[in-house]
């Protein structure tokens, strides 16, 4: 099996627009397990491990948002300026399976694969994070709702990959949250980001593993927007924030499988919700 | 009186110290040759074929696919079973290989092997080997097989045993009446060191070495014999690596498969499997169904119990009738009860085989009736300490069985014990999130959280039962200045190698001893099951130290004119008694030769008749378990705090390694409470894998607080009881009675599932 090792982004595109069959390869901690365990057989694979530029992530004040490289890995987001810029990414983070998963694992896998179990997703989705992709045709930006469209589905063309992820910086609060049976190391059943954007008295919640994407549970966000104010100062209702729970749940669409059922994961993200958007207040 | 052997101070590895392991430094480096390390020149991979089906008849099988695929060396079905075609250890039932024409009873079943050059060819040559299956309707609910109205799967019916017991009055009704319905999920011993074995077939082609990871080579030897048609001299087993075994070693696996491909292509053959076919290729802990009802007088005296046990065994008999009898027996707990009646059955289903794990059929009737317990604590408005003292069985009490309880039998002791533990402190409002219910995942605030206290206290049988003699062998040999100690004791982590060599450095006065191979060139030591190795293999080795050290004296005092019956061991001298005069060991040693194989065989049981009353077990151990566990009520979410216990060991013989094997049962009896289950749907497992079958993690594990119990075994060589199994038992119970105690529900299965706290 021939392994192709770009050394920079455009010796990348060049590979992959040869090879479009090609897999590629960062940190494996998906892929790996494909190969490994579900007999994947790669005809040709593309190694991004000598893509530097990949690995970088930059922070324009500008336009107050932060780029990061689809090969930078979970264990640089969970300490340091990306955690303090982005605190739900670096908790979404911290999820993501052992140390040794952390230190190899991406965004960019998260992308490719695209599973509704992603942990970095629900923070993309809730930040409506903006998908920097490259292919054959040149460079092209994708919105989070446009990216993911179904279980492990996203919509890539052939021979595009993921360049960076540009994520807004906010101000106010956002956190992230997530349930398994487990206390580390566990997929998970139902996960959510919620961002309160208090100056513009904004909120976004989004939903992982309740669905077949990641779900941004709009009706609840327009309601709650509606009903009291975000803005920086105000106080919450415990019942506002008991009825935001509901609504979240509503939009949900989970399934029963081995890991859990449909209403335990109904009921998890209503909880997960309500006490989200209780945390952003206290 | 006790024949325990005094311990001379605390000279550094010898029985007391926390004497270091010889294999501890080679496996925290990496050194250590587990089995699945192992290679020979020219050595051929293995795989297996396995029904993708829980219940099928097999119509054909063509192997001419594999054949014809560059690299394999050699392909097997049942027709190159040259000896027996089943194996088990109870009853053989086990094919090697589904047969055409027969069918298969559990999903991965073994259907044919094959031999090549590489892992990867292995899998082209499975994948090219068509087997046509007539799909049949499995029999998955093992009510049906008690009930008879399931179709039969198996020649010898769907019952493995069914066996009452009948004592006392049956007619005493209690004052007081607590009963439920309690279910245990199927649980794997998920060990980390995988299945592996490599065979060497000799030259002549009529035997074969065979290196493999298992709990007892002997026991494999004589079924890989029979299977293979060969005399048992033939075979030399020798123990591979073990990383783990909790039971699941006890049955064959690959051994027959490996060494029939050995045979048969005339090269050392290796096989390991993964993690997935590891879920496939050994036995788990029965998943069981239990009701019970304790009547007590008004005090809260119990006066009687009821049970009725359903263990599902699975496809093939495995271990299933003992497994059921130690649930049975052990339906009264830790505590005196004269009057009893209980029916138990252990079934045939299309599920996965179930048999041997820690803890063996006790784990199951003590979370019945631990929660059982509980509810008469609720009843009688008694604590669940005052409920437990007030029934603790003690040394002299009678049991359910007609047996008399004449092992120590420390039961207040632990329960008092682990009382005096001081409880953690409370959860402070700014814990580390990481730390609460919900762990790294953040889902909680301290004031989401509920904290509940919750007991268990069990008794468990140490050794085989039922008639069984179980000995061990182990032999000395001093020459020329040298110790060795050899013994058939499956190391499987436990620590026995560790002991081996303290039990000789104490009798003989020795620092260096050293150890030979473990393998089938001496006789057998049993199983390393049961908490039996302590007991049985230091039995044994003690005996082989203490007749050479006989020799030994008869020698020295010959030589030195020193007085024959005086002699006796201080610290690394020998010295006699009357004359005061002393000669160092290793001197005393130099030039000498000394070979000593001794038997240790522990007092014998009987047989249980219809009413299953009998001595049908060897001796038992206590501990007792109190769980403080943080719930988070609304989402479902468990963190274990703290386990503080005092478990009754008769002797600690290593601190460090009694530490290891309580905190090692603790955490595998937390996973049994809350995460870890095997789950079977329509004959099939859904979760062969460590992504989805959740072992704790350290996040999970709670503090654990020991108290020691010792008082020396006067039945027991060493004075030590076997601990391993006791720590998992009552652990499970304890956690999920902290769980019902914070949340107010009856929680009558585990694992407990978050969804079973919060919808």
């Amino acid at each position: 099996m021939p392994v192709l090792i770009p050394r920079n982004v455009d010796e990348l595109v060049e590979v992959f627009q040869a090879n479009p069959q090609a897999k590629l390869l960062a940190g494996g901690t998906d892929y790996m397990v494909e190969v490994n365990l579900h007999g994947r057989k790669p005809e040709t694979m593309i190694s991004l491990r000598r893509v530097k530029e990949l690995t970088e992530w930059s922070v324009r004040t500008n336009q107050s948002r932060i780029t990061i490289g689809a090969g930078v890995p979970y264990a640089d987001m969970e300490h340091g300026e990306i955690a303090r810029l982005v605190p739900a990414l670096a908790q979404a983070a911290r999820t993501v399976g052992s140390p040794q998963i952390r230190a190899a694992g991406t965004l960019g896998g998260n992308l490719g694969t695209c599973s509704p179990a992603g942990d970095s997703l629900p923070v993309l989705a809730a930040l409506g994070a903006t998908i920097h992709v490259i292919g054959p045709d040149g460079n092209r930006d994708i919105e989070f709702a446009d990216f993911m469209v179904g279980v492990k589905k996203n919509s890539l063309q052939p021979a595009e990959f993921v360049h960076s992820v540009s994520l807004p910086l906010v101000e106010g609060w956002q956190g992230y949250a997530k349930v398994g049976t487990r206390n580390a190391m566990v997929i998970s059943t139902a996960s959510a980001c919620l961002v309160r954007d208090s100056d513009e008295g904004f909120v976004a919640i989004a939903l992982g593993s309740v669905g077949p994407t990641i779900i941004r549970a709009h009706a609840a966000e327009s309601w709650l927007m509606k009903s009291t104010s975000l803005r920086a100062g105000s106080q919450l209702a415990p019942s506002i924030a008991q009825e935001f729970g509901r609504r979240v749940a509503q939009e949900s669409r989970p399934i029963d499988d081995h890991r859990s059922t449909a209403d335990y994961r109904r009921h998890a993200i209503g909880v997960l919700a309500q006490r989200l958007l209780t945390r952003s207040f206290s | 009186m006790s024949s325990t052997v005094v311990s001379t101070g605390t000279r550094p590895g010898t029985l007391g110290t926390s004497a270091s392991r010889p294999d501890g430094v080679a496996k925290v480096q990496g050194g250590f040759a587990f089995s699945s390390d192992m290679w020979a020149d020219n050595m051929l991979w293995g795989a297996t074929l396995r029904s993708p089906h829980p219940y099928a008849r097999i119509v054909s099988i063509d192997v001419s696919g594999a054949y014809a695929i560059d690299g394999v060396a050699t392909v097997i079905t049942a027709d190159d079973v040259p000896g027996k075609l089943t194996y088990g250890l109870i009853v053989q039932d086990q094919p090697v290989f589904a047969a055409i024409g027969d069918t298969v009873r559990y999903s991965g079943e073994p259907i044919a092997a094959v031999a090549a050059d590489h892992p990867e060819t292995c899998q082209r040559a499975l994948a090219a080997i068509k087997v046509v299956y007539e799909v049949l309707t499995p029999v998955t609910d093992p009510e049906d097989c008690v009930s008879g109205i399931a179709e039969q799967i198996h020649p010898d019916g769907n019952i493995f045993r069914h066996q009452r017991i009948i004592s006392g009055d049956t007619t005493i009704v209690g004052a007081i009446q607590v009963e439920g319905t309690y279910e245990i999920g199927m649980q794997d011993q998920a060990f980390l060191g995988l299945e592996s074995a490599l065979a060497v077939p000799d030259s002549g082609g009529n035997g074969l070495e065979m290196y493999v990871a298992t709990q007892w080579l002997h026991e494999d030897r004589k079924q890989i014999a029979d299977c293979l048609n060969i005399p048992e001299e033939n075979i030399r087993l020798v123990l591979g690596g073990v990383g783990g075994a909790f039971g699941a070693r006890e049955d064959i696996s690959l051994q027959v498969h490996t060494a029939l491909l050995a045979m048969k292509s005339g090269r050392p053959v290796r096989i390991s499997y993964g993690r997935e076919e590891s879920f496939y290729g050994h036995v788990h802990r029965h998943p069981a169904k239990i009701w019970m009802k304790h009547h007590a007088d008004s005090n809260g005296k119990i006066v009687k119990i009821e049970s009725r046990m359903v263990f599902d065994g699975g496809a093939y008999c495995s271990t299933s009738p003992a497994v059921l009898v130690n649930g049975i027996t052990h339906t009264q707990g830790p505590y005196k009860c004269d009057n009893a009646v209980v029916d138990g059955w252990a079934v045939r289903t299309n599920n996965p085989p179930c048999g041997a794990m820690r803890g063996f059929g006790v784990v199951q009737a003590c979370f019945a009736h631990e929660s059982q317990m509980e509810k008469l604590a609720a009843a009688t408005g008694l604590s669940p300490v005052e409920i437990r003292l007030l029934n603790a069985m003690e040394t002299g009490d009678r049991m359910i069985t007609g047996q008399i309880m004449d092992s120590v039998a420390p039961v207040a002791q632990c329960i008092r014990e682990t009382d005096a533990i001081p409880m953690p402190p409370p959860m402070s409002s700014s814990a580390d999130l990481r730390t609460i219910p919900g762990g790294t995942g953040l889902t909680a605030q301290p004031s989401n959280i509920r904290r509940g206290v919750g007991w268990g206290v069990s008794i468990k049988n140490l050794m085989y039962s039922e008639g069984f003699d179980d000995y061990s062998t182990a032999r000395c040999r001093i020459s020329d200045g040298v110790v060795t100690i050899k013994f058939a004791t499956s190391e499987v982590g436990q620590g026995f190698t560790m002991l081996a060599q303290q039990i000789a450095r104490t009798v003989l006065g020795v620092d260096d001893v050293f150890l030979d191979t473990i393998d089938t060139q001496v006789g057998s030591a049993g199983s390393t099951s049961a908490s039996r190795q302590t007991w049985m293999s230091g039995g044994a080795v003690q005996a082989a130290c203490r007749a050479a050290l006989e020799k030994l004296f008869d020698h020295i005092a010959a030589k030195n004119s020193m007085n024959r019956s005086e002699l006796e061991i201080e610290g690394t001298d020998i010295v006699d008694r009357l004359t005061g005069l002393r000669v160092a060991v290793h001197a005393a040693i130099e030039g000498v030769d000394i070979d000593c194989t001794e038997e240790y065989h522990h007092p014998a049981t009987e047989d249980m008749d219809e009413n299953g009353q009998g001595n049908c077990h060897v001796a038992y151990a206590f501990v007792a378990h109190r769980a403080v566990v943080d719930v988070d009520p609304e989402l479902g979410l468990v963190k274990v705090v703290q386990i503080a216990t005092a478990q009754d060991v008769g002797r600690v013989l290593n601190p460090l390694s009694a530490m290891g094997q309580l905190e090692g049962g603790i955490a595998q009896g937390l996973g049994l409470a809350v995460m870890e289950e095997i789950i079977v749907k329509d004959g099939k497992v859904r979760n062969p894998s460590f992504t989805d079958y959740l072992l704790p993690t350290f996040l999970d594990v709670p503090t654990v607080e020991m108290v020691f119990i010792e008082e020396h075994e006067p039945k027991s060589p060493l004075g030590a009881k076997g601990i391993g199994e006791p720590p998992c038992i009552s652990v499970t119970p304890a956690i999920a009675n902290a769980i019902r105690q914070a949340v107010g529900r009856d929680l009558p299965r585990v694992p407990i599932r978050p969804y079973d706290i919060c919808l």
